[in-house]
């Protein structure tokens, strides 16, 4: 059984490589029970979205609050 | 300054020069050498100058700029005769492992499980975001930071990033993945969960 480690890990490698069929089934099955790593998925997404557009800000002086 | 006729109706003068600065700051992050950075930016801005495009607003200029470069950058990690690998990443060994135990138990669960992030798309329109980005990913390791950054910015494939980071293959998936957690878990305490005013 997977833990929520492994799946993440095959999560991230998924916006690298195309999984092999037996980790498409491991993260299919782990996701329909695991809300957090669908979270997680939707998150690595995101972050790939945000890098492509990212560019550096003008002024980088202002750390977040 | 660009020794070039500037008479170009897609920027003034003013404009070049602002964009020039993010240019720079761009490729300077992605290829960590001046001179080179230097280059690429005098590349994409010869190429874009040639072309007789016009853009409504300077937001699509400048990430029709971004585009180029990082076309530009992505040759230059390409050339096969080109190395520059950092010297002290020869090791498999990551500098950051505490990481994973910061996110994940014994057990291999979440140990501070990932929030449901309400409408990530609208940061992308928002200014403080991006500095937030920024902040986040200058937070992480060194080597994760530049793992991410080849991946997700310049779009290398993972071999070209180990040969480039001088790595294992299986090092590269990990710096990655630890990359990806840790910027993860930074927007969602920095950004996403953060209360603003």
């Amino acid at each position: 059984m997977k833990t929520c480690k492994d799946i993440s890990s095959l999560l991230s490698d998924s916006m690298d490589r195309p999984l092999t069929k037996r980790e498409r089934w491991a993260v299919r099955l782990h996701l329909l029970i695991c809300r957090h790593c669908s979270r997680f998925q939707k998150h690595l997404h995101f972050l790939h979205k945000a890098a492509e557009r990212y560019y550096p800000t003008e002024n980088d002086k202002h750390p977040p609050s | 300054m660009l020794g070039l006729p500037i008479e170009n109706k897609i920027m003034d003068n003013n404009q070049l020069n602002n964009h020039r600065t993010i240019l720079l700051r761009y490729a300077l992050l992605q290829l960590h050498d001046e001179a080179v950075a230097e280059d690429a930016v005098q590349e994409t801005l010869l190429a874009a100058l040639q072309t007789g495009d016009s853009f409504r607003s300077e937001s699509a200029v400048r990430t029709w700029l971004i585009g180029i470069l990082k076309h530009k950058i992505s040759d230059h990690y390409r050339a096969a005769d080109r190395h520059y690998s950092l010297e002290s990443s020869h090791e498999d060994e990551d500098p950051n492992e505490a990481l994973e135990q910061l996110i994940f138990d014994g057990k291999g669960h979440w140990i501070g499980s990932p929030s449901a992030w309400k409408c990530p798309d609208h940061a992308l329109e928002q200014d403080e975001f991006w500095r937030v980005f920024e902040w986040c990913q200058n937070n992480l390791s060194e080597q994760h930071a530049r793992a991410f950054m080849l991946r997700e910015m310049v779009g290398l494939e993972t071999e070209e990033i180990c040969q480039e980071l001088a790595i294992s293959h299986s090092a590269c998936r990990v710096y990655l993945h630890r990359a990806r957690l840790g910027l993860r878990e930074c927007l969602e305490q920095r950004w996403f969960n953060a209360k603003r005013k």
